[in-house]
This record gives structure tokens, C-alpha cells and sequence, in this order.
């Protein structure tokens, strides 16, 4: 590389500082929560928190562990995306790998079948109808079986099984194996990196999703984290009660953090873990077919 | 028969002659592929086909007690109820102002961003901003609502807190009607900027290097190689991404406006989306509002398809 001149070295002072500063500002907000969900009521009124605790304290947290209602809503969530992620990825598999074999006739009518179905959606009211005549109000089907299949990820998965070498097939068939033998013992180890990948985005989309809960569950002991979240947070006061010896540390903005933690906790846990997938889901994502 | 002991590849299949013998030799040898493609062929007619055709409810005065085929007819009068509708076109315009925020300003920052990391030579620096910036993407509309609401809060908030130790009054800045839609457009942009960076960066790293090396043979700066290589290169990426946002214009979020409004700022900040689910959902106004999901899925697909053709004139690139 040639050496930089002037003008390209105050480019990259500026570049560099001015990235620093975004990326501080995807950080720091979200410690200043961490850090109120820490903290004393005295603190956080005088406004004297900003991005460590202040009078540290846990009885925020303490208050919100004693509520039977967010571990009810935290259980929900993680059987919704539990089960939800393993529906997705079964049905999603079993239309996928049928349309990237040649010899399923008409994969052209089935594949047009299912982008029409992205192009054409249809209205919030005709959906709910539905999801009510199927009988799925109030139940945690409602949650899972409507967006059973992305038809973007159907693609994507379609094409990753496309790009598997056929002489495996045919090796596997001359061995005697059936076509679920194939799918089941040749295709799906080979096929843990698009899994893995959008296993995360489904499950991502699980845990997050409020939309459908709203629409579909009116039981509020059914109701997923972040309906129970958005309630906390949009109905302004707290409707927790902290225990009697925390009464005077716990607050209801510190109370409103600690759910906001608590509800993000598990994205940060496998967060880590996701990066190394998802960038590649991303590329495999923009591979037209 | 002697023809089904040849191997046949995935990749190049033996040519198909259509006549029915063969299409039922095809089905009874491949019966199992046929047989796990039915479950997803299935949920689509049901989950995507089935609510597309409940749709005609938007032309009927639409009763839950006499279904799709009871109900009485009544053409467009939903849709001109919707036009008359002082509500309708207060939110229609809400939807419209927005999408042209986060469109005008929020698509073209993901592109200067993924411009400016490439610029970075620090592959830790680089690494570590990324995780960074792609962190909030997977938060949840509640949870980045909730860290909004309580940032800007009058009274705990740290942006008011500055303000006031700043010798300035604190500003309530959820509830009025000027700030929503800045807030809404902001935090999409929090949220999504660095994300979007990925198939950009990915467009950046396919460069030949050395067209950058002819370049600097030939004296060009870097912003000259920016303007002439790199920005030419990604502008494919570039226009299939504007389309596939132009397709979705209209869909601002439900999610993402629910979590902010309320009362004193939902005359600036209620969408289409969000006036469908209180209106139609909560207030079981039925077929008027799926006249109004009708309206907003056309002008829609107008949008994708004279975009499509309008880039397909200039660029010669298109979706389809």
C-alpha cells in the first residue's frame, strides 16, 4: 500500500472516531438500562444514573423474580420458540428438499405456488377469521403454525439443498436406501450449517414476535415475555409489588429495566454464538435462484 | 425394468417425457418426495391461500354470523367510506410521511456505513464494531421501545437529564405529536442500520483488488477509486435492495409503531397497520378495515411493479 497522504490520514482519523462513536451509541444505551435495573429509586430519581449502577442494589430484579406472571410469560416464550423453531425447520425441510430434486415434476407450479404467497398477502382480519374458525384462539398454535414456513427461508434452504452434490444421492440410492433414508441419514447432517443459520433467524423471530400474541391470545396467562413487556412498559406504572424489605430501593423505571434485561438476556447468551452463523446465512440469503 | 437401475443425478435428470405412463411411473417411484411435499404445500393453501380468498369480505358488509357466502354484497362502498373518512386520510398520511423518511434517510445509511468500515484496515477494530453494530437487530420492538421510552423519559431519562443540568427544560418527548415520527424513524435506524450493512459489505469484498491497484497506478485518490470502482460495483446490490424496499414501502411495522404511541401522539404516529388492528380488531369493524389492508397490499404491488420496470429502463436490472 502506498503511503497515505495528508488528506487521507485526517479521512481515517475522522473514519475512526466517528465509527467509535456509533458503535458507542449501540452500546451504551443499553447499558444505561443495565445499569437502572441495578439501581436504587433514590438514584435513578435524582438522575444520577448514566451507565453504571448507582446505590447498587438487586431488589428490582429481586421483585421481578418473585412475579409468578413473568416466569409464566417466560415459559411460554421459551416453549413457543422452542417448539416454533423445530416446526419451522421441519415443514420448511420437508417442502425444501422435495423441490430441489429434479425429479419432483412440477417443482416450477409448486415454486410459483409459494412466491405468489410473498407478492400477495393477505389483510390482518381474513388471517384472524382463520386462525378463529381453525379454533387456535387462546392457544399456543395460533403462535406457531401460521408462520410455520417463511417462503423466503424456504428458498434459501432449497438452494443450499440444490448445492449438495447429487452423486450422493445416487450413491446412497445403490445402497439401498429409501428416499427418507436419503433426507434423514445423507442430507440432514450435511445440512447443519443452513439449519443452524435459520434455526437462529426463526427462533430470533420467535422470541421477539408480539404481533400474533396480541392478535391471537386474549388469556393472559398465555400471553409470551414481550406482550407482558410492552404492558410494563406502556401502562406506566408498575404493576409489580416488590417484597416489603425492598420497598424503598425498588422503583418502577428500575423494576421496567429489570423485565427489559430479563427479556433480553437470552439473546445476549447466544449471541455470541449466532455471529459466526448468521453472516453466512446473510450471503446465503442473497443467492437468487 | 432395466432403465431404473441407471443412477440418476440431482443435477442433470433424465428428460422427462410427459406422457401420463411416465408422470405415474414418476410419482410410484418418487411417491415418498411427493408425500413429504404435501404438509408444506398444505400449509400454504390454508395459512396463505385461504385468508387471500377471505379477503372479498372488503366488497361485503361482512357478519360473523352468516360467513363469507351469507354476507350481503356491497361493492366498493367500504372503499369509498375510506377516502371520505377524515381518520382514514390523517393515517394514510402518517403511513406515506413515514415511509418516505425511512426510506429517503434510513436506505441510503447502511450503504455509507458498510462505505466507511471498508475503509478500516484494523481487522480487531473492524470484528469488534460489526458485533457491535449488528447487536441491535436481534432486540425486540418492545425491549428497543422500552430503552427509548425510558432514555427520553421527562423525569429519569439521561437525554432530559443533559438537557437540564444544560440549564434547558426537559422535554416530554413521547408525549407530543412532533417528535414521533423522528423517534420512529430514529430507532428503525438503531436498529437495523448495521444489520443491513452485511450484504453490502459482502457486495464490497466480491471487488476484483486489482482494479485498485490500476487504479493507484494511475494516480487516482481514494475517493476517486470510491467514486469510480467501489460505488459502481455494489450499485446491483444497491438497486435490487431499493426494490425490494420499494415493495414494502407501506409496511412501516406494527410491531415497531405499537410500542411508542399512545394518546397524546398518535395523531402523528398511527399507521395503517396499527389503525387495522384497533379499528378492525379491537372495534370489529371487519370488512372496512380489510378494505383498507386491500388498499395498502395494491398500491403496494403498483409500487414494486412500475419500480421494477422503472429500473429495468434505466439499469437493465430488475427483481424479475
Amino acid at each position: 500500500m502506498a503511503r497515505m497522504s495528508r488528506g487521507q490520514k485526517a479521512f481515517s482519523l475522522f473514519n475512526y472516531l466517528f465509527l467509535s462513536v456509533l458503535g458507542l451509541s449501540m452500546i451504551l444505551p443499553i447499558l444505561h438500562v443495565i445499569a437502572q435495573s441495578l439501581s436504587s429509586n433514590a438514584a435513578i430519581n435524582t438522575g444520577k444514573v448514566f451507565f453504571l449502577p448507582v446505590d447498587f442494589t438487586l431488589s428490582n430484579f429481586r421483585a421481578v423474580v418473585g412475579e409468578k406472571l413473568i416466569w409464566r410469560s417466560f415459559g411460554v416464550s421459551v416453549f413457543v420458540t422452542l417448539f416454533g423453531t423445530l416446526l419451522n425447520l421441519a415443514m420448511t425441510a420437508l417442502l425444501a428438499y422435495p423441490l430441489s430434486r429434479s425429479e419432483y415434476l412440477y417443482r416450477k407450479p409448486v415454486l410459483i405456488f409459494v412466491l405468489l404467497t410473498m407478492i400477495f398477502t393477505a389483510p390482518l382480519i381474513p388471517n384472524y377469521l382463520l386462525v378463529k374458525e381453525l379454533g387456535m384462539i387462546d392457544s399456543l398454535w395460533s403462535l406457531m403454525l401460521p408462520g410455520a414456513i417463511s417462503a423466503f427461508n424456504l428458498f434459501v434452504m432449497r438452494s443450499f439443498f440444490m448445492a449438495l452434490p447429487g452423486e450422493l444421492i445416487d450413491s446412497a440410492r445403490i445402497d439401498g436406501c429409501g428416499e427418507m433414508r436419503i433426507l434423514w441419514n445423507v442430507i440432514m447432517p450435511l445440512s447443519k450449517p443452513v439449519m443452524a443459520t435459520l434455526g437462529i433467524f426463526y427462533a430470533v423471530g420467535h422470541w421477539n414476535s408480539y404481533a400474533s400474541a396480541l392478535y391471537y391470545i386474549n388469556n393472559r396467562q398465555l400471553y409470551p415475555l414481550q406482550v407482558r413487556l410492552r404492558e410494563f412498559i406502556i401502562t406506566d406504572s408498575s404493576t409489580i409489588n416488590a417484597p416489603a424489605q425492598d420497598a424503598v430501593l425498588t422503583s418502577p423505571e428500575g423494576i421496567k429495566m429489570a423485565v427489559v434485561v430479563v427479556a433480553t438476556i437470552p439473546i445476549m447468551l447466544v449471541y455470541p454464538f449466532l455471529q459466526k452463523h448468521f453472516t453466512k446465512g446473510v450471503m446465503v440469503g442473497s443467492i437468487k435462484s | 425394468m432395466a432403465q431404473s437401475t441407471v443412477p440418476q443425478t440431482a443435477s442433470s435428470p433424465i428428460p422427462v417425457r410427459k406422457t401420463p405412463r411416465d408422470r405415474w411411473s414418476n410419482f410410484r417411484k418418487y411417491k415418498a418426495l411427493y408425500l413429504l411435499s404435501i404438509p408444506g404445500i398444505l400449509y400454504f393453501l390454508l395459512f396463505k391461500y385461504v385468508p387471500l380468498l377471505g379477503s372479498v369480505m372488503a366488497f361485503q358488509d361482512y357478519s360473523i354470523f352468516k360467513g363469507y357466502l351469507g354476507s350481503p354484497w356491497v361493492g366498493l362502498a367500504h372503499f369509498e367510506r375510506m377516502f371520505q373518512y377524515p381518520d382514514f386520510l390523517r393515517i394514510l398520511k402518517n403511513t406515506l410521511l413515514l415511509a418516505f423518511y425511512s426510506l429517503g434517510i434510513g436506505f441510503p445509511v447502511p450503504i455509507i456505513l458498510a462505505l466507511l468500515l471498508n475503509e478500516i484496515r484494523r481487522m480487531f477494530f473492524k470484528r469488534t464494531l460489526q458485533t457491535v453494530l449488528y447487536l441491535p437487530h436481534f432486540l425486540s420492538w418492545v425491549v428497543i421501545g422500552g430503552i427509548a421510552i425510558e432514555i427520553l423519559s421527562p423525569r429519569t431519562g439521561i437525554v432530559n437529564n443533559i438537557l437540564t443540568s444544560l440549564g434547558f427544560d426537559s422535554i416530554y418527548f413521547m408525549g407530543e405529536n412532533s417528535y414521533i415520527r423522528t423517534i420512529l424513524v430514529s430507532s428503525g435506524i438503531w436498529k437495523d442500520a448495521g444489520w443491513g450493512t452485511i450484504i453490502y459489505l459482502a457486495a464490497l469484498t466480491g471487488i476484483n483488488p486489482d482494479l485498485y491497484e490500476a487504479a493507484e497506478m494511475d494516480g487516482a485518490s481514494r475517493w476517486r477509486q470510491t467514486l469510480s470502482i467501489t460505488i459502481p460495483a455494489i450499485l446491483p446490490t444497491v438497486t435490487i435492495l431499493f426494490l425490494l424496499q420499494i415493495g414494502h414501502f407501506m409496511d412501516f411495522g406494527f410491531e415497531r409503531v405499537l410500542v411508542f404511541l399512545n394518546t397524546l401522539n398518535s395523531q402523528n404516529g398511527e399507521i395503517i397497520d396499527t389503525y387495522i388492528y384497533s379499528a378492525g380488531l379491537l372495534d370489529r369493524q371487519y370488512s372496512y378495515t380489510t378494505a383498507i389492508g386491500l388498499f395498502k397490499s395494491v398500491v403496494g404491488l403498483v409500487l414494486i411493479v412500475s419500480g421494477n420496470w422503472l429500473s429495468k429502463k434505466m439499469t437493465g436490472e430488475g427483481l424479475y
